[in-house]
């Protein structure tokens, strides 16, 4: 039992390959999954003599970050040499921002599940993001034992983004990762696919006794490229760190890597000295000079944020916000949305968010399809939640229906509801004759609801449903058989 | 032929007279009969050489030739030829055959001029007297026990021996008008930015320019111009319209304003040199310019700040030779590490090790500040006494170097000796002025002494023809020594 | 301004240069003599000089975003001490 409160500091530092078509410094394609060393060209294995020249669309794309996390975009900024050696850094050095990065500042606003089905606001600050060429790959299965290295992804833009430590919990952290992962696809800048090393992320992690100003020696966590995997490893370091502190060691700055088969972090051994890395601006390249007018056209080619976006559904469709956050958790599920309750109307928006983040996205899930592959278009998920709204079905047909609709049995909730006849059953008249048959039918129900038995009016309310195939009004069966009951 | 200018080479050509391949044979003929004493040349590409000059010949013949086409030239070794070797006067690189052309090799190539081979220089041109070559020393054409100056030892020995009557070179502090000054020739170094650096293997990013030899101004504008050139790999390639610098070589030198820096011509230069300097100074306002006295306060800070700034980037351009992609690597060694760390400890000459600890040491944390900073400083104030002088004065001039050539071997046992042979040349590149060195008469031992102008930016053309001026009027510059044939 | 030995073996670690045993002494005493030199630079006051890193004031040229390279491999690893399917083989990187 711990005799002290412990509380966690983590910061984030993660790195986005833009989407761009070639690389930051080169000419040569970023395409995926290409043949080894088939994508570097000479600037991108460092040939004696080759020079970088700056890719337009990687800068395009930190402005469009900065704006899009309200933070400053750099007017000047510069690129800098972090000399290291290592095979997969063909230079000898990496070319990345230091002193002066292109965004300065930001914050992301989050909602962090408190693990006991609700959530809570957080936001996160961020102090930079720069412009950086990724490293190219190491191969360590044999080869003689010796390592295969690929330049391919040599060169590769990246956008480095660096919180401050504002995070206090895994929880925290995933949180704001995902909110960083679905805001970096939402402004088109990345394609966060994590398997192919799209979105990978750093955790800095430090424990200190709760009230301390002064912040522990933190270890930083690398190369973690699942959400799942950042939970763990930081969940395991914390505690790895605790009971360290516990048992009366002290916390070495290091640098770990998470082994997800064991579920641990574990020092590198490679890490001698700490690196100098001796960075100095690269005298081959020249400032980077935004000016306001390329800021104010970016600007006015954003889409509609995120944040902005959950605002809108909160205030004008009454969504909660973790519905609303919810749904503008990626662009193409908010467009979904927002086409679904442009054919439904605004009235029904709370419907349609039901539909969209319940039986839709189960059925998403289940199957591993994007909202994109749905087989209900937003077109035909607002036929059938009209026929809700205006009494034509029942929410227990509106799934039979949504079941056949996903299956492609019709084109449209009124084809199916027509071909099956599934229409919900509202004539009180036929109701009433209903009633009757069953409590006909069911004299002993009767006489135990007579009795007081609450449970015997659910009985025959579940009969008449199942008279009707299901069709009947509910809340007019309730009703109805209220009344005969007296 | 081949001793004729440019222009009546050109012209003998076009009349038929000559061909470009009996020009090509005759120069190949010649460095096989003088070269074995001399060592200018690391690489003879005969085969390279006779195709070229057959191309040359069918462009002369179909109309389309220019002045430099069917011409024989040298590249410095420092230049990478696709599919000829391209050391860097090194053991790093004594086994590299490039698989590209540098820009100014490519240009070179299309105006039809005939590389015949490589030449010798200074190891990564680091050094003033082309001793430090894996090819071994260069030797001084007018006396083969003295060096030819460095680093482009090797171009300026080839055309001073008439072996080829141009030459490319480089120059970071001075490494193209030290040695055309110690050989009797005329070498020019453009404004910074004019001459592209791709290809052109990196010693220090933020000074090294390709300049051109020969044994005339005239001839040098020829070469000169056709070298200079935006090229959009090359992010420090100025984009701008590049006169020919031929254009004013016509003007007479009435009005011409030279500023003399006091600092120039305190102590510090022998007395036949300092003698043959006040003799051609005197000789420019014989042909009506006016002398005026300027001040360089800051100069005799240049040469700290060179070796500060030179070394710092040198250390990070150099971090690529590490036996993975290309060049030397070491046979035996145990792990990673130590293949980086033998492979370059074998690939690099003693000056190279310095100057990559001095400048690894410059920009390390702590130092950075007190060093880097400081010498980037210091560049600022020397290139604000350029600005404040030229106001005073058209052209600066002054000695090249401080001494005539002096004994191989006589100052390889202490670098900071050499190193203050460079007094008069290295804040030249701080500042990324033009200048060149032109002959200006023989010293002790009846060896040549170089007159240096300096001019404002992009005044290449000015410098050219105040040097053509002086030598319609003198004869230094054809003056050529005596080689012995093999 | 004089470097220790320790400060040798430490500055050629990070340079990656190997140095012999008998190597270290000659090497510190003639950086030593290059220090002196750069030493000389303190002599001036600097306080508000910007530094300068380009002649001229110039920024960044930007390309445009597209595929110019093709594949070059054969002719680029024609050079390469030691590969293998492709890839460039080093000494096994144990992390």
């Amino acid at each position: 039992m711990s005799r002290t409160d412990w509380e966690v500091v983590i910061g984030l530092e993660i790195h986005t390959q833009l989407n761009t078509q070639s690389k930051i410094f080169s000419g040569a394609s970023i395409a995926f999954g290409a043949e080894p060393n088939v994508q570097a060209c000479g600037v991108d294995i460092a040939l004696p003599g080759v020079l970088p020249v700056l890719n337009k669309g990687a800068v395009e794309r930190a402005i469009r970050f900065g704006l899009a996390i309200g933070a400053t975009v750099a007017p000047k900024s510069v690129f800098a040499r972090k000399n290291y050696f290592y095979p997969d850094l063909p230079k000898g050095y990496q070319i990345s921002q230091f002193e002066l990065p292109v965004v300065v500042g930001g914050h992301i606003d989050l909602l962090v599940p408190d693990g006991k089905g609700g959530a809570y606001e957080k936001r996160v600050n961020l102090t930079r993001a720069h412009l950086e060429e990724d490293a190219g790959k190491s191969l360590h299965e044999d080869f003689h034992g010796m390592t295969g290295i690929d330049l391919n992804r040599a060169g590769t833009p990246l956008l480095e983004i660096v919180s401050e430590p504002d995070m206090r919990s895994s929880a925290e952290a995933v949180a704001y990762a995902r909110a960083l992962h679905a805001l970096v696809r939402w402004i088109d800048i990345c394609d966060g696919n994590m398997q192919e090393g799209s979105f990978r992320c750093d955790a800095n992690v430090s424990v200190r006794p709760r009230g301390q100003a002064e912040f522990g020696t933190r270890r930083e966590i690398k190369n973690l490229n699942s959400f799942r995997f950042l939970q763990q490893a930081i969940d395991y370091e914390i505690q790895w760190q605790i009971d360290l502190i516990e048992d009366g060691g002290k916390v070495q700055q290091a640098t770990v890597l998470f082994d997800p088969d064991t579920g641990e972090t574990r020092a590198m051994r490679s890490k001698e000295d700490a690196h100098d890395y001796r960075y100095f601006p690269d005298p081959d390249l020249l400032p980077l000079v935004i000016d306001s007018a390329w800021i104010e056209r970016v600007k006015g080619e954003l889409p509609e944020l995120p944040a902005a976006l959950s605002a809108r559904f909160q205030g004008e469709y009454g969504l909660s916000a973790y519905d609303a956050t919810t749904l503008t958790a990626s662009r193409e599920t908010a467009q979904y949305y927002l086409d679904v309750v442009a054919a439904a109307g605004a009235a029904n928006a709370k419907t349609c968010a039901n539909w969209v983040m319940g039986d839709l996205a189960a059925r998403l899930n289940k199957a591993e399809l994007d909202i994109t592959a749905s087989p209900v278009s937003a077109a035909q998920l607002a036929g059938l939640v009209a026929r809700i709204a205006d009494n034509t079905i029942s929410n227990a047909i509106a799934k039979k229906v949504f079941e056949a609709l996903w299956s492609g049995e019709g084109e449209s909730a009124d084809a199916i509801i027509e071909a099956q006849g599934l229409k919900q059953v509202t004539d009180s008249g036929a109701i009433e004759a209903i009633i009757d048959e069953v409590l006909a039918a069911n004299q002993k129900s009767v006489e135990e609801f007579r009795a007081g038995k609450e449970k015997a009016f659910n009985a025959l309310v579940g009969q008449c449903m199942k008279a009707s195939k299901g069709k009947a009004n509910p809340a007019q069966v309730n009703e109805i058989l209220k009344k005969k009951l007296g | 032929m081949i001793d004729s200018s440019l222009k009546d080479i050109a012209a003998a050509l076009r009349a038929k007279t000559v061909s470009a391949v009996e020009l090509a044979t005759d120069s190949l003929a010649r460095i096989q009969a003088r070269d074995g004493q001399i060592n200018a040349f690391v690489t003879v590409d005969e085969g390279g050489a006779l195709a070229a000059a057959r191309a040359a010949d069918a462009r002369i013949k179909d109309g389309s030739a220019g002045p430099l086409t069917g011409i024989p030239l040298a590249h410095k070794d420092v230049f990478c030829t696709e599919g000829v070797l391209t050391t860097c006067g090194s053991k790093m690189l004594a086994n590299f055959t490039s698989p590209y052309d540098a820009h100014v090799v490519s240009l070179l190539k299309a105006a039809g001029a005939v590389m015949v081979g490589k030449t010798n220089m200074d190891e990564f041109a680091m050094g003033s007297s082309n001793e430090s070559s894996h090819a071994g020393p260069t030797r001084n054409p007018w006396d083969t026990t003295k060096v030819p100056g460095g680093s482009s030892g090797g171009s300026a020995a080839a055309v001073a021996a008439r072996m080829v009557p141009i030459a490319t070179g480089t120059d970071t502090g001075g490494s193209v008008r030290q040695p055309a000054a110690l050989c009797g020739i005329t070498g020019i170094k453009p404004t910074y930015g004019s001459v592209s650096r791709f290809g052109m293997i990196a010693y220090a990013s933020s000074l090294d320019q390709g300049g051109a030899f020969a044994r005339s101004a005239e001839d040098c504008a020829t070469l000169l111009t056709a070298m200079m050139g935006h090229d959009p790999r090359d992010s420090t390639s100025l984009e701008r319209s590049y006169d020919d610098c031929g254009a004013s070589l016509a003007q007479p030198l009435a009005g011409l304003r030279i500023g003399l820096p006091r600092e120039f011509f305190a102590e510090g230069m022998s007395d036949d040199v300092r003698a043959a300097v006040d003799a051609a100074i005197a000789e420019y306002r014989r042909l009506g310019a006016t002398l005026v006295e300027v001040s360089l306060p800051n100069a005799r800070l240049a040469i700290p700040a060179y070796y500060v700034i030179a070394p710092a980037e040198a250390s990070s351009n150099l971090s690529r030779f590490d036996g993975v992609r290309y060049g030397h690597r070491a046979a035996q060694y145990t792990d990673l590490n130590d293949m980086y760390c033998k492979s370059r400890a074998e690939g690099f000459g003693p000056e190279v090790k310095r100057r990559i600890l001095v400048g690894t040491y410059v920009l390390s944390h702590g130092y950075y500040d007190a060093y880097y900073i400081k010498a980037q400083k210091l560049r600022r104030l020397i290139a604000q006494d350029f600005a404040a002088a030229f106001e005073q004065c058209d052209i600066i001039a002054g000695p090249t170097n401080p001494t005539v050539a002096y004994g191989l071997g006589e100052k390889t046992s202490d670098p900071v000796q050499m190193y203050l042979g460079d007094i008069y040349t290295v804040a030249v590149n701080l500042a990324g002025l033009p200048a060149l060195s032109h002959p200006a008469g023989f010293g002790a031992g009846g060896l040549p002494v170089g007159l240096q102008l300096i001019g404002k930016y992009f005044h290449e053309a000015n410098l050219l023809g105040a040097a053509h001026q002086f030598q319609q009027a003198t004869d230094w510059h054809t003056r050529a020594p005596a080689v012995q044939e093999a | 301004m004089s470097l220790s030995l320790d400060e040798v073996r430490h500055i050629a670690k990070l340079a990656r240069l190997e140095l012999a045993p008998g190597e270290l002494e000659a090497t510190q005493a003639k950086l030593n003599g290059i220090f002196s030199l750069i030493e000389e630079m303190q002599a001036v006051d600097t306080d508000g000089v910007e530094p300068m890193s380009h002649p001229q004031e110039l920024a960044q040229r930007l390309r445009p975003d597209a595929v110019t390279e093709t594949d070059r491999r054969a002719a680029f690893q024609a050079v390469a001490p030691q590969t293998e399917a492709g890839l460039y083989l080093v000494p096994k990187v144990i992390e």
